[in-house]
């Protein structure tokens, strides 16, 4: 049963200052050395391939605007799961609480159509951030009360909240303009989320990302709720002692995390499609996930990863257009680059050692 | 067929590759891994199933292939999350992006081409019994292996030296390493089984559910097996009950709509997740049995002290 | 570290930046698809379509599958504006506000949208097909060839374009059996063929002996062919999957419509129209007349050969809505607008839609 060679892992005593700075660029030669191979596999130049998913996204005004708006909305999802996972609560619901958020803070615009002041907006935000904390406070509060795991509460009720948007603008919310078609009015005037420069649609949501991203890593690393959120998730005996409560704590980070990703939903909304459709995410509540942890629960690594993935997407949308290759292309490379950019953060905490076994004995020692 | 029995056996078509996967995940948990890629590695036995069953003309190569090339994309997170210990819940997410990928690059010679059944088994006698032998015994090789399955894991867990080793990883992974576990090993065995019983299911998918490849053709189903584990808190009958309760109230909905009634088809289509929640929520009331079964370890990669 | 990564990039790839942007010259017609080109339904036709146009016209051409519609579809179709296409389909109704958005900035690109209404500029079309046509026949097809005069609908999501569907079929179905019956189940997406399977067995388990759907998937035709009843197939033809199952599908045809406008845009001649071809335009096909005694064929026939010749048109009253109110006079013609954001039933139909 035992191999010949084995890789064995060996505990750095401390972070390795050199790989933090460098895995980031293995995972890169790694993912355009397999890429290469994949690309001349499938018939493409390589080197124009991989000018196309790293370059060109960002020599364009255009698509930088783009890059915004794509990483905007996963930095403030990925934000609010950061503190779930950190406390040891596992959120997987966000794409249900973005949707709530989205529908929530449409209600201004769609039901009182004419109430368009410079007021409505930050009253969208708001309420977006309300629909996104009710909906994520279902299953904190399941837990708490009733010890549901919240795995599969977050989870089903993803699926509940996206039924209940195709309800709402198929139904009751529907456009009366709109030939009976699936989608509400569209927004107008103040209910829109501004752009924010005039050479692309980046909004104001890329702007609010950034200060989530800052206010989170303050609070983390400078207050007493951030330590507690730790503690609570890595030691939660030691926690208790503390006085701290995990029930509270487990309330709050839904809210917060909820409340993050109904913004994002509502910013989404207002901002990029300008109206409320059947669907209005693309997954950004799962893919959030990743950049969580790919951006090991840190604000600011949160922020790196979102752009890392964003770029990923962009990229895979200019090799379809440029290279003529499917999407299911696009998401093989995606998936590889996940792979690489995990395995090369292992170097950051580990050492790695290849070895040849003298004798079985010695393995596991 | 009467009306009740083809009711019921619509019920288990929709459970059984369900129940399949969600074993297999409940085992690999079980050993302090959570995998989030069921979704990927079902994909993949699906097409597995669907392009081998094609190729040879005979759909048990489909489901050998299913379950082999589960296991062997399963490895691929294996070898990433046991022997690199990367973060498990990532890795899972992006086998599930890769799976998905992959199986649609494979597919594209395979759409609108019409796949090969796996028939169904007819057990002489029993499967004469009013009601229940057409439902129980007059089925496809795959249901038998769930039932199979259901029973092998809860002795393999419950009654085998084996099975307690597996749980003390689970629950205790640095314990385990110092009675001389090989923690790794355990897990990757683990993981692997994981990613077989996926590809069965996924083969179930095409092979026998629906007899096609179409991208994307599991639907969501990882995901469903996935909150399955948990509402059983990680006990394999629970897994049962779950599949069971989940398929039965999804294909109840359509029949509700079918009659008739006048319910949004939305809020309808919604009861299953509604219904699995509220459920949980009922049996999550002993909280010791919850506690003593969840795998305290779960989620954690495991790096041994020099 | 980074300034030699850079710097290694930068060599290999200076030769091919520019490879790129040489031939804009041509014309190049790019598609947009809402789902995958693998789904053998929606996207898949279009798909044939854009083949169609590669392989009659020599024309380059590009597609974006899986384009998700948000944010995403906007990012794609300007995409594609930037690139060099000169004429950009973009397949899905969800597709309708960033298509006009985007046609706004590119004024010089011509801009196709499906199933949509809205033309904001002179360089936006829409266009969609009367597939309703086809279910009118196969409502008769139904009524003819059906033991129980039960049939069993599987819809995607309560749209106009399915609801005319269902209505279409209900009256052909009663021009042959005025009891004709209709059970209707949303399954709530177009494309899962584990539900779609599930509902075709629910169905066919009430008493259903035809089984039609709105969903993309040969999931429900496969069911059929096991039960031994009869079904149609829906988007492209399915006789594969079900031999004797089958007794027509409707067949989405782009392939003319393409042809013809990047052909349009070749010769200069492109100009903003809104069509809604049928028959008459080979648009919406039928799949042969099969499984079926001749005299039911022949039936069909004559009908498909009524409106293909545009003598005959399904909506034509009198027709009664649900509940029992008249729609349409004796001799009446449905008007456009309403046939387009149809979201009421006819008589004789068995389910409720969401308001």
């Amino acid at each position: 049963m035992s191999p010949k060679f084995s890789i064995r892992l060996e505990k750095r005593d401390q972070l390795s200052s050199f790989f933090s700075i460098v895995s980031p660029f293995i995972a890169l030669l790694m993912t355009v050395a397999l890429g290469a191979v994949l690309f001349a596999f499938l018939g493409k130049n390589p080197a124009e391939a991989l000018y196309v998913y790293f370059i060109e996204p960002l020599t364009e005004t255009w698509s930088l605007h783009e890059l915004a708006i794509k990483a905007a909305p996963l930095i403030l999802i990925a934000v609010g799961l950061s503190l779930c996972f950190r406390s040891g609560n596992w959120n997987i619901g966000a794409e249900g609480q973005f949707v709530m958020g989205g529908v929530a803070g449409s209600m201004l615009p769609i039901v009182f159509p004419t109430f368009d002041s410079f007021l409505v907006l930050p009253l969208m935000l708001i309420c977006g951030i309300v629909g996104g904390m009710a909906w994520a406070s279902i299953p904190a509060i399941l837990k708490n009360r009733f010890g549901a795991n919240e795995i599969l509460t977050s989870l089903m009720l993803v699926y509940v909240a996206e039924l209940f948007l195709d309800w709402i603008v198929r139904g009751p919310w529907r456009n009366p303009q709109g030939f009976n078609f699936p989608e509400s009015r569209g927004f107008t005037e103040w209910q829109i989320l501004p752009e924010m420069l005039a050479s692309g649609r980046m909004h104001y949501g890329a702007l609010i990302a950034v200060l989530v991203v800052l206010a989170a890593w303050v609070m983390l690393s400078k207050t007493l709720k951030g330590f507690e959120i730790s503690v609570v998730g890595q030691a939660p005996r030691a926690g208790r002692f503390a006085g701290f409560d995990p029930k509270k704590t487990t309330l709050f980070v839904f809210l917060v995390s909820g409340g993050l990703a109904g913004l994002a939903g509502i910013a989404e909304v207002s901002g990029a499609i300008q109206q409320l459709r059947p669907s209005i995410s693309p997954g950004y509540g799962f893919t959030a996930i990743i950049v969580a942890f790919l951006g090991r629960l840190n604000p600011l690594g949160i922020f790196a990863a979102a752009i890392i993935l964003a770029l990923s997407y962009l990229g895979g949308e200019a090799a379809q257009v440029s290279l003529n290759v499917s999407d299911k292309v696009t998401s093989v490379f995606q998936g590889m680059l996940l792979f690489f950019v995990l395995a090369a953060d292992t170097l950051i905490h580990h050492r790695i050692k290849f070895s040849r076994p003298v004798m079985k004995t010695v393995m596991g020692a | 067929m009467g009306f009740i029995e083809a009711v019921l056996l619509t019920i288990v078509t929709a459970a059984t590759p369900l129940l399949i996967a969600a074993l297999g995940e409940l085992v690999t948990e079980r050993s302090g891994v959570l995998n989030l890629g069921v979704e990927g590695m079902m994909i993949m036995g699906a097409i597995a199933g669907f392009a081998f069953a094609l190729m040879s003309g005979n759909p048990y190569v489909g489901v050998i292939a299913g379950v082999g090339f589960g296991a062997l994309f399963s490895l691929l997170f294996a070898f990433l999350t046991v022997t690199l210990v990367t973060n498990q819940v990532a890795t899972g997410l992006a086998l599930t992006i890769l799976g998905l990928g992959i199986s649609g690059l494979w597919g594209e010679a395979f759409v609108g081409v019409p796949g090969v059944k796996l028939l169904p088994i007819e057990i002489p006698l029993l499967s004469e019994i009013p009601l229940i032998g057409k439902l129980l015994f007059a089925q496809d090789i795959i249901f038998y292996c769930s039932i199979v399955l259901l029973f092998g894991v809860s002795c393999f867990l419950f009654k085998s030296r084996m099975g307690l080793t597996l749980r003390a990883v689970g629950d205790n992974h640095t314990s385990a390493h110092a009675l001389g576990i090989s923690v790794s090993r355990v897990r990757y065995l683990a993981v692997m089984f994981g990613g077989a019983c996926s590809g069965l299911a996924g083969a179930y998918m095409s092979l026998v559910y629906t007899t096609q490849w179409i991208e994307n053709m599991t639907a969501g189903r990882g995901w469903i097996a996935l909150a399955l584990v948990v509402f059983a808190s990680w006990r394999p009958n629970r897994v049962l009950i779950g599949a069971y309760l989940f398929g039965a109230v999804g294909i109840a909905q359509l029949h509700i709509q079918a009659l008739g009634f006048k319910i949004p088809s939305q809020f309808l289509s919604a009861l299953p997740y509604l219904a699995t929640i509220i459920v949980l929520v009922i049996i999550s009331r002993n909280r010791r049995l919850t506690i003593i079964n969840t795998p305290a370890s779960l989620g954690k990669g495991f790096v041994p002290d020099r | 570290m980074k300034k030699i990564l850079a710097a290694l990039l930068g060599l290999g790839l200076s030769t091919f930046a520019f490879g790129g942007a040489a031939q804009a010259a041509d014309e190049k017609a790019c598609f947009i698809y809402v789902g995958p080109i693998g789904d053998f339904g929606w996207s898949y036709q279009h798909d044939q379509g854009r083949l169609a146009v590669e392989k009659e016209l020599g024309v380059q051409t590009a597609y974006q599958e899986s384009v998700e519609e948000g944010a995403d579809a906007e990012r794609a179709i300007e995409r594609f504006a930037r690139s060099g296409c000169n004429i950009i389909f973009t397949t899905s109704f969800g597709y309708m506000e960033p298509t006009n958005k985007v046609a706004k900035k590119f004024p010089d690109v011509k801009f196709e949208h499906a199933t949509g209404f809205k033309r904001d500029s002179d360089n936006v079309s829409t266009y969609s097909s009367k597939f309703y046509q086809g279910r009118y026949i196969q409502g008769q097809i139904a009524a003819k060839v059906s033991e129980k005069g039960v049939a069993g609908y599987i819809a995607s999501f309560p749209i106009p374009e399915v609801v005319r569907g269902i209505n279409a079929f209900i009256l052909g179905a009663q021009t042959v059996n005025p009891d004709f019956k209709l059970k209707v189940v949303w399954v709530n997406t177009w494309f899962d063929p584990g539900k779609e399977a599930d509902a075709a067995k629910t169905l066919i388990d009430q008493g259903a002996d035809i089984i039609t759907q709105h969903t993309d998937s040969t999931a429900a035709m496969q069911v059929a062919e096991e039960r031994g009843i009869k079904a149609f197939g829906q988007a492209s033809d399915m006789i594969k999957f079900g031999p004797k199952s089958q007794l027509t599908a409707i067949i989405d045809d782009w392939a003319p419509y393409y042809v013809e406008r990047v052909k349009a845009l070749k010769d200069g001649t492109w100009a903003s129209q809104d069509v809604w071809h049928g028959m008459d335009h080979g648009s919406v096909a039928m799949a042969p007349y099969t499984n079926m005694p001749d005299d039911v064929a022949a039936l069909a026939q004559a009908t498909q050969d009524k409106i293909t010749a545009n003598t005959f048109e399904p909506f034509t009253g009198p027709i009664m809505k649900q509940d029992g109110s008249e729609w349409l006079k004796d001799g009446e013609k449905a008007d456009i607008g309403t046939l387009l954001g149809m979201n009421f039933y006819v008589k004789g139909v068995d389910d409720q839609l969401p308001n």
